[in-house]
């Protein structure tokens, strides 16, 4: 409530109701998902007409009006992430969390979802739980993941081949070296050295 | 909408009427910004900067498709189906939101417009169920029009598989509106509605893309008194009206032009009509005073015309039952009751419905009959200037120019219920003006916010002789353009004298500093369609003296609103009752005369600002009811006092002889004599000590409020809905 009310203050005067994406992230962290009473709550903190909360929780998909699961896992489908074998992985997932895309598994641990572009092509394919994005991933590391998940360990997230961030795996194919000094390739007479020009 | 004409916008006075968002004109204001040209279809036309596409359009004559765009709501834009070509732009604009620039040339007949449009038709349809033989928009649908007009000459839609269109879940929004949301072109104008004019939030879209619903999402109804104009603003057949559902095709009805007589306010009206029935009332559009919007009671109470009529005259028996009888025996026995009344003890009350022609022959009557006792049941001080001056009991600012003013007081007067669209235009000033708005009364759900000022009538005393210290005080005597409308329930109390005489003196005081000299202030808000042509005919407000002196013969003419009881009067005494609704009046009458809805009769009505209006003969009256004024003249002749009219025109020379105003129709005279009336009045300035409390303070306390909203089954559901919605959780 407090966290709500300092967003609030955030926003300039007259457009609280701004801050709708905010409360209701913050709903979605603390219950996990966003039922009608938090909507109406919502509402009345921000002074909004419900309905307008109700069309902004329909209209992203990242507000989930169910209960999606301890774990919420979004599986893209978008076309690097097809190309790169997200159907593969989909199989994969349903087949250790036990549940089908859209479903909850019977221990209501996981809740799995197709989700279009999370904006990781580049270490397609790409599924992400909860907060944390798991990149590169082959079939065995979607169920190394998932039972590390079970077992209630958290998986260090990110690329799962072992190379650093979106770098090449093969290593830097370029930026090998370091960045120019100011006033790189710059025109003589615009040198810093070269005062009194009339260009102070 | 297309079935009203798209040159709709060209009769409109003004061109700021036809943009009813942007300002309008004031003569203090700086002149409007130069004209400049642009060319639709190569057509010239001069317009403002700012003016849409569309807009411009309509100044020539060039119709460009919409479904979204509506004059009086925001702008949308996003059906689309109003794209046009621009010269040297390298895609379609969508005319409505698109201002136009100097030189723009548009073209509205290119190949590519055409296109366009043919693309979007084509897209609407994909989705739409084309049911038309089964919807009750068919005849009447933008959509059917428009793909007649605009759309391609043949489908490319094959679903060999039927694999489906897209199904959407009917809602159920209440008892006035049907929805088949499969038909739904997500034109968004009932939710713009619902949120500009109506001012209930409970619209909206939900889900987006293919699964995009409009809907209000949660099991919710739809609580406004202004919910039957979606059903005109949608395009197509989601929104159509449940208690005319599968009544009529629109080129079966005859249409006759009238006006509604249940709030004060005398909205201009369509009467639908099959085999003399009614089938449905419609808005005609009055732009000063309806607009094009009607409330729900005027809509929807139209089915109490057929219920609970009198159809026959009547007469108690000797075990007191009223009984059948001719035409003859009822008015013999009627006559033989006046004749035999001494004057001083013979009362007429006329209620809510009364039309001026039967109130000037009942006057008439009355009159020769050598009695003064004529009254209408809504009360009205006649302390000071009374009664007298025209000017103390109307709406002198006008209903349109209340929509101009920039700060709004509201003395004991729920408009949100007493005129719905007297509240709308003040909402609409309240919106696009930033007009406040202050309320002396109980606190209420105006559908706006508003400074409640407190509810005893003590405040009102402190703001008339200026020692108020409430912020109100200093907005009104900022404020150019003030109105304060004094509710006409507030003068039934006993301190209503004073509390007029308050309300006079604070808005004289006001009117008299502003700069704009034609500017009017004072208001008076009337409660019904009858009481301002009562009082302007010369009838007394109030039955209060007459009834204390044990009236003989009481004849009243459709007074149902319970002022006048048996209890009240001498065991001996005969009540008459001429009126067309089986209610109070005629279940505590003798002799039962059957009267014309307004609906059955050629009749004056003179709205809550003075402007006289007629209503039309739609169908005739029921069984062997007659017109009103008829009956009286009918019952002169028995009489032996034969009153001198024979014909309408007759009766209404009749009226232009006691006010001109009473027969120009359509037109409202600008009243004088404020100062005379504030003289007058000062005397009355007695301390007031009572609350100020409204009659209609919930949406429930709406819907039935005279005999043909409490005779209609679908005023009775709405009642049943907003108590069962108010238990609901949403």
């Amino acid at each position: 409530m407090k966290r709500i009310q300092a967003i609030v203050q955030n926003y300039p005067e007259g457009s609280q109701t701004s801050a709708i994406s905010m409360a209701l992230d913050i709903v979605q962290r603390q219950i996990g998902w966003i039922p009608i009473s938090a909507m109406h709550k919502v509402a009345e903190l921000l002074s909004m007409p419900r309905m307008r909360v109700y069309e902004w929780a329909t209209f992203y998909t990242m507000c989930k009006r169910e209960y999606r699961g301890k774990y919420n896992v979004k599986i893209c489908k978008s076309l690097p992430c097809m190309l790169r074998g997200s159907d593969f992985i989909i199989r994969a997932v349903e087949d250790a969390t036990g549940c089908c895309a859209g479903g909850l598994s019977d221990d209501k641990m996981f809740g799995v979802d197709l989700v279009e572009c999370q904006g990781a092509c580049v270490n397609a394919p790409v599924i992400a739980i909860d907060d944390d994005y798991y990149e590169d991933l082959t079939v065995c590391d979607v169920y190394n993941i998932i039972e590390k998940l079970r077992c209630g360990d958290i998986p260090p997230s990110g690329p799962q081949g072992g190379r650093y961030a979106a770098e090449p795996c093969c290593g830097l194919t370029s930026l090998q070296t370091g960045p120019p000094p100011p006033g790189y390739c710059i025109q003589e007479a615009l040198r810093q050295d070269k005062k009194g020009d009339g260009c102070n | 909408m297309l079935r009203q004409p798209l040159t709709r916008a060209l009769k409109l006075s003004s061109p700021a009427r036809a943009a009813p968002l942007a300002a309008r004109t004031f003569s203090a204001q700086p002149p409007a910004p130069e004209k400049f040209e642009v060319f639709i279809d190569d057509k010239p036309v001069q317009v403002e900067p700012g003016t849409t596409i569309l807009q411009a359009a309509a100044l020539v004559g060039v119709e460009i498709p919409r479904f979204c765009y509506h004059e009086r709501l925001a702008v949308a834009g996003n059906c689309r189906m109003c794209l046009v070509e621009i010269e040297k732009s390298p895609k379609p604009a969508a005319a409505c939101a698109m201002p136009v620039m100097k030189g723009m040339r548009v073209k509205t007949n290119s190949d590519l417009t055409k296109k366009a449009r043919e693309g979007v038709m084509e897209f609407l349809l994909v989705n739409h169920p084309l049911d038309c033989p089964i919807c009750d928009q068919g005849g009447e649908c933008d959509l059917q029009d428009q793909s007649m007009a605009f759309g391609s000459d043949r489908s490319r839609f094959t679903d060999i598989h039927f694999s489906g269109k897209r199904a959407v879940e009917d809602k159920d929004v209440g008892p006035l509106i049907k929805t088949i949301m499969t038909r739904c072109i997500h034109c968004t104008r009932c939710i713009r509605f619902a949120s500009e004019v109506a001012g209930v939030d409970d619209f909206g879209t939900t889900g987006r893309g293919s699964d995009m619903q409009v809907g209000t999402y949660v099991e919710k109804m739809f609580l406004s008194e202004l919910s039957g104009n979606i059903i005109d603003l949608c395009p197509v057949g989601a929104l159509t009206s449940k208690p005319y559902s599968f009544a009529a095709r629109p080129w079966e009805t005859r249409r006759i032009d009238s006006v509604d007589v249940l709030d004060p306010l005398g909205s201009n009206i369509v009467v639908a009509t099959r085999t003399n029935e009614v089938l449905r009332i419609l808005p005609r559009t009055n732009e000063e005073i309806n607009e094009e919007w009607l409330s729900d009671k005027s809509r929807f109470a139209c089915d109490g015309l057929k219920r609970q009529r009198l159809v026959t005259p009547m007469m108690k028996d000797s075990r007191g039952n009223l009984t059948p009888v001719e035409w003859e025996d009822a008015m013999v026995a009627a006559a033989r009751a006046l004749q035999n009344c001494p004057p001083n003890k013979l009362l007429a009350v006329a209620g809510d419905l009364a039309d001026a022609e039967s109130l000037v022959a009942l006057k008439d009557l009355v009159n020769r009959l050598g009695s003064e006792n004529t009254c209408t049941e809504q009360y009205f001080p006649l302390e000071g200037a009374g009664i007298d001056l025209r000017s103390s009991y109307l709406c002198n600012t006008k209903i349109a120019n209340v929509e101009d003013s920039d700060f709004v007081l509201l003395i004991g007067a729920n408009t949100r219920f007493e005129a719905p669209l007297l509240n709308a235009r003040i909402r609409k000033a309240y919106i696009h003006k930033d007009t406040d708005v202050a309320f002396i009364g109980p606190k209420v759900d105006l559908t706006y916010d508003y400074t409640h000022v407190g509810d005893s009538a003590s405040v009102l005393k402190d703001l008339a002789s200026g020692t108020s210290s409430h912020e109100v005080m200093k907005r009104l005597e900022a404020a150019k353009r003030p109105v304060v409308i004094l509710g006409a329930d507030q003068l039934k109390t006993p301190e209503g004298a004073a509390i007029l005489a308050y309300t006079q003196e604070l808005a004289l005081r006001l009117q008299d500093k502003l700069e704009d000299k034609s500017w009017k202030v004072l208001n008076v808000l009337q409660r019904t369609a009858s009481q301002v042509a009562a009082l302007d005919i010369g009838y007394k407000p109030g039955v209060g003296p007459v009834l204390q002196d044990g009236p003989q013969v009481v004849y009243l003419l459709g007074a149902d609103s319970g002022v006048v009881s048996r209890d009240q009067l001498p065991k001996d005494a005969v009540v008459i009752y001429q009126g067309h609704h089986g209610d109070v009046g005629a279940a505590m009458a003798d002799i039962v005369l059957p009267g014309a809805a307004y609906t059955e009769k050629r009749a004056t009505y003179v709205n809550a600002e003075g402007r006289a209006q007629q209503t039309l003969a739609a169908v005739t009256p029921p069984g062997k009811a007659r017109d009103d004024w008829k009956i009286i003249r009918a019952l002169s002749e028995i009489i032996g006092e034969r009153l001198p009219y024979d014909s309408l025109d007759e009766v209404r020379d009749r009226l232009s002889q006691i006010s001109p105003a009473l027969v120009t129709y359509g037109n409202v005279e600008n009243n004088n004599y404020f100062a005379q009336a504030r003289a007058l009045a000062q005397s009355l300035q007695k301390p007031v000590s009572g609350k100020v409390d409204v009659q209609l303070k919930q949406l429930e306390d709406f819907f039935m409020t005279d005999t043909i909203s409490r005779a209609s089954p679908t005023m009775a559901k709405c009642v049943q809905a907003v108590l069962k919605q108010k238990q609901s959780k949403y």
